[in-house]
């Protein structure tokens, strides 16, 4: 039986783009010319590749279907009036793949890669005799990033969070620029009434504190959502889709609180294009306005949203620790760096220090932004022909 | 003469950029003396102003920097000092103003802080001394009420008072050399004329020596003594200005003084010279006008041209007028351009007239307080008649903010005017609806002033050029676009092939050139030149209009052509409307108004323009051979 959930639309939005570019990018055009530039660059195409990991693990994860309870015959149990009963949890299809890491736990906390616990145990010897000693590992050496206080490969809570920063960063970023463009260009073209309502809008919004914004809204909204772990009946909708997910609410409100800086920009920047020569031209020759928007004044505006797109990229994925670190973000069953960095907070602070915890959603979240950052600037460049053929 | 306040000799100012050095300045020499003016005029790119901030020592570090030579500031090196040394001088004993008085002085400090930073700085006097000299120099600048000046902040000046604070400033210190460059270039005419005759006078009782740096030939005929023709990082001639433009040797100086328009030129094609000005990553190994030279010889490209006296006191870097040289079998020429001007004109005569404007006013509405109510009007345009006859071309005159754009944006309805008529063959343009308009769109077309902001960045020139095309002749098929755009960027002298390429693969010239292809591919009968000619470099201006002379000669086309610059005028007018504070004063035949002009405003404005005296014209011939 599969399952929805909201966010898995953003995914597969992600994923529908990125086909889209890829079709483009065979046909003359725009696209064509971009990749064509974009090829050139080796460490671009480097940070595509990590990217592409990212987001198949993402897909992976976004994949995910609940398996019929069996009973002991081996047959599906079923309810008395015929139906199928489901197991609760929804397993994903990366945590199909990786099942053997996922089921693997130990105790308690192991260091990344070792064989023995972290802690001492009375341990009983072949002998008899019973010592204080490190036990050996259920599953030694297996543990990549270690182990975390319940026994849960750190490795695989890290893989899990892919998922989520990619949500909130890609997710949260698709929600704004739509609004951001629109808004801002109308605004900075049209001027006057609408240019006056749209900055009364986005002067409100910003003048209300994010913060408390956000977690008002999440208190409102986010609670009663879908927090990750078991599905309960009450969340399904049409016996497949989830449409209240705390993680969405999050992307929408975090998309609400930050998308008046790009609009802000986008009405600068449209303001100053509105009055350039070209646009003027093309106003002499009775070009609609709608195509003077389309053909002058977006195409030269992108760079300010590929610039804001990377920026809050990473401002949002590390938003998304904060707020899980206030108790307002992620769900505390929903694997994510957010998350693991608050738990790594008090392994911090005992004795001795638990640090693999730390480390790895560092490295994931390392290993996302920065490529995402790079690849962000290449593909600006690539898309401004003034840059090209230097 | 006393002994030289500055001397270069031999100044090399290279930057190191990622396709290699490119050298700036490559071998520059010469000497100002007290209370003498020197002009170093050239094209843009040609190394004028690295000269100016390699004097005062503020070459951009760490890509730029001195490769060579020696700058004497009253006998003594200033290349060598320490920083902290080069700080006392600059301000101090060298000073040096901008051409943008708009964005040289700080908006958030008085001009009285700003003035008496500086003589505190250097002359290590009290507040109240600064004052007093802070007083005394505004004074001397001529600005009213000097008292009250110090607490002004600069938004609340015009542009020419602040030139005349930033001279104030520059002077405070009683600098022993000024450096101005382009100090008039953003400015009215009438105010360029008050700037530099303040900076003369000021010249003559201080004693101070000046540098002058502008592409204005005209200016430097009026207020150099010495003159030394830059191109391309190296000094061409060098001679005073009398000789320079009585007898210039050089046959690019020849070049740049005939391109320059004028009166005198009426009915005859500028000269033009071929190819653009090399990157200076890549000049020529010997002169580095070989290449573009109309009398260049076999050896000129490999065999560098010394900077010899030729005349008495005239410094040519020119191998035509080495005797030893011309004997040599490289002085084979290998490139003979004929000396002569081809006519090219398009006679005036009373044709129909296709463009009538009556009473034509713009405003723009004033808005205030919360609800914007309209509580005034700007009137830009405040009631003008014009008209224009098919195939001729009347030049819509005026300074800056006198409303000849907003008229001419007007007039092609790219803004809708508040009142009057309109009449483009007898249909009132004004009282059409945007539909009903697009009929007439393809008639009237504009042609912009600056080449970089007039073309898309993102589109290609096919795309750019095609774009009229496609929204006023949607009949035509994809087919008999492609075959147009072509035709057309032939004839604006490009070659097909460059309609796949982007505008900034282009000179500003050619930008220019795909901007006229824009608005001449949809076959209009009337343009606006809005500005057309007024970015560009002299030899490159001459080459544009040339271009419009000769499609308004094969086409027929009906030109308004708004400028500010007065010679361009007298070279391309038919008629001439003379436009004061949104009104047109004086509106007559180009001769009548150059000869014998009525109104008040237009004897001041043609008074101010700097002028070549038009009887030298004549005498200026390509060096022949012997």
């Amino acid at each position: 039986m599969p399952v929805i959930l909201a966010t898995d639309l953003i995914v597969f939005f992600l994923i529908a783009m990125a086909v889209y570019f890829a079709i483009g990018s065979r046909k003359e055009g725009t696209i064509k010319t971009a990749w064509h530039e974009l090829r050139k660059n080796k460490l671009a195409m480097l940070c595509l590749a990590i990217l592409s990991v990212y987001v198949a693990l993402a897909t992976m994860d976004s994949i995910r279907w609940r398996d019929a309870i069996l009973e002991e015959s081996g047959k599906a149990a079923l309810t008395p009036d015929g139906a199928i009963i489901y197991s609760p949890q929804a397993l994903s299809v990366l945590d199909r793949v990786f099942s053997n890491i996922r089921t693997n736990t130990e105790k308690t906390y192991s260091t990344p890669l070792s064989s023995r616990q972290y802690s001492k145990e009375s341990v009983e010897k072949p002998d008899g005799t019973i010592v204080r000693d490190y036990p050996i590992l259920k599953y030694p050496g297996t543990h990549l990033f270690g182990t975390d206080k319940v026994g849960n490969d750190v490795f695989f809570i890290a893989l899990k969070g892919v998922r989520t920063g990619i949500v909130i960063g890609a997710g949260t970023t698709i929600i704004i620029i739509p609004f951001a463009i629109f808004f801002g260009v109308i605004a900075g073209f049209y001027g006057g009434l609408i240019d006056d309502i749209v900055q009364y809008i986005y002067t409100t919004l910003s003048s209300i504190p994010g913060v408390l914004l956000i977690v008002s809204f999440m208190l409102l909204f986010g609670t009663s959502g879908y927090q990750g772990g078991l599905l309960s009946e009450l969340n399904i909708r049409l016996g497949f889709f989830v449409p209240n997910e705390r993680l969405f609410w999050l992307c929408v409100i975090l998309g609400i609180t930050s998308w008046t800086d790009l609009c802000r920009l986008i009405r600068g920047e449209t303001l100053k294009l509105r009055e350039l020569e070209y646009v003027q031209a093309a106003k002499a020759f009775g070009v609609g306005k709608l195509s003077i928007i389309s053909r002058h004044i977006v195409p030269n505006v992108m760079h300010l949203v590929l610039i804001t797109f990377v920026l809050q990229f990473s401002g949002l994925v590390l938003a998304e620790a904060v707020l899980s670190y206030i108790g307002i973000g992620v769900g505390p069953e929903m694997g994510s760096w957010g998350n693991m960095i608050n738990t790594a907070r008090l392994e911090l602070s005992r004795e001795p220090v638990v640090w693999w915890n730390l480390l790895a959603a560092f490295i994931f979240m390392f290993g996302l932004v920065l490529p995402a950052n790079i690849f962000g600037d290449a593909v600006r460049d690539a898309l401004d022909p003034r840059l090209r053929y230097r | 003469m006393s002994a030289p306040i500055i001397e270069v000799k031999d100044l090399k100012t290279y930057f190191q950029t990622p396709k290699g050095i490119a050298k700036s300045v490559d071998g520059v020499s010469f000497s100002i003396p007290r209370g003498g003016t020197f002009a170093l005029v050239g094209e843009s790119g040609c190394g004028k102003s690295v000269t100016a901030l390699s004097l005062i020592q503020l070459v951009p570090e760490p890509a730029g920097y001195i490769a060579g030579g020696e700058i004497l500031l009253n006998g003594k090196d200033i290349i060598s000092l320490t920083e902290s040394e080069k700080r006392n001088i600059r301000g101090n004993k060298i000073s040096m103003i901008f051409q943008e008085p708009m964005t040289s002085l700080n908006p958030v400090f008085t001009i009285g802080d700003q003035i008496m930073e500086t003589i505190r700085l250097h002359q290590g006097k009290t507040k109240k001394e600064a004052q007093e000299i802070a007083i005394d120099m505004f004074r001397k600048v001529g600005l009213p009420n000097p008292e009250a000046m110090i607490n002004e902040y600069p938004h609340r000046l015009s542009g020419g008072m602040r030139q005349r604070i930033m001279i104030a400033i520059a002077l405070a210190c009683k600098p022993d050399l000024l450096i101005a460059d382009e100090p008039t270039t953003a400015l009215d005419v009438t105010i360029q004329d008050q700037i530099l005759k303040l900076i003369n006078e000021l010249k003559a009782s201080m004693g101070t020596a000046v540098l002058l740096i502008t592409h204005n030939l005209a200016l430097v005929y009026q207020n150099a003594e010495t003159v030394g023709v830059m191109y391309a990082g190296k000094i061409a001639e060098m001679a005073s200005t009398k000789d320079l433009f009585r007898n210039p040797m050089h046959p690019y100086t020849v070049k740049l003084l005939r391109s320059i328009p004028g009166g005198k030129k009426r009915g005859k094609a500028l000269d033009t010279i071929i190819g653009t000005v090399p990157p200076a990553t890549s000049y020529p190994l010997g002169c580095h006008f070989a290449g573009r030279c109309p009398r260049e010889m076999e050896g000129c490209a490999t065999i560098e041209p010394p900077l010899a006296e030729r005349a008495p006191g005239h410094l040519v870097a020119c191998h035509l007028h080495d005797p030893e040289f011309m004997n040599k079998p490289y002085s084979k020429p290998i490139r003979q351009e004929p000396d002569k001007l081809s006519p090219l004109a398009t006679p005036f005569k009373d044709r129909e007239i296709i463009l009538e404007v009556k009473n034509l006013k713009t405003y723009y509405p004033i808005r205030k307080g919360l609800l914007k109510r309209v509580v005034g009007n700007v009137a830009a345009v405040d009631g003008i008649d014009l008209s224009i006859r098919q195939g001729s071309t009347l030049a819509l005159v005026g300074e800056s903010g006198c409303g000849k754009t907003t008229a001419g944006k007007s007039i092609i309805q790219l803004i809708r005017p508040t009142e009057g008529e309109i009449l483009f063959r007898n249909n009132d343009l004004a009282r059409l609806g945007d539909r009903e308009l697009k009929k007439y769109r393809s008639l009237i077309q504009i042609i912009f002033q600056d080449p970089y902001s007039s073309l898309n960045p993102r589109l290609m020139v096919k795309d750019t050029i095609e774009e009229g095309l496609k929204t006023l002749k949607p009949d035509m098929g994809k087919e008999a676009r492609m075959k147009r755009i072509a035709s057309t960027l032939e004839r604006v002298g490009l070659v097909p092939e460059m309609m796949y390429r982007y505008p900034h693969e282009f000179s500003g010239g050619q930008r220019q050139r795909i901007g006229i292809a824009r608005a001449l591919a949809v076959d209009p009968e009337f343009i606006v030149c809005d500005e057309a000619v007024s970015a560009l470099d002299v030899s490159v201006q001459a080459q544009i209009l040339n271009l419009l002379k000769s499609i308004q000669r094969d086409f027929g086309l009906s030109f308004l052509f708004i400028t500010h610059d007065l010679s361009v005028v007298e070279y391309i007018a038919d008629e001439v409307a003379v436009m004061y504070a949104g009104k047109i004063v004086e509106r007559n035949r180009t001769e009548e108004i150059f000869s014998n002009p009525q109104h008040d405003y237009t004897k001041k404005l043609l008074s101010a323009i700097p002028r070549i005296d038009e009887s030298l014209v004549n005498a200026w011939k390509l060096p022949g051979h012997h």
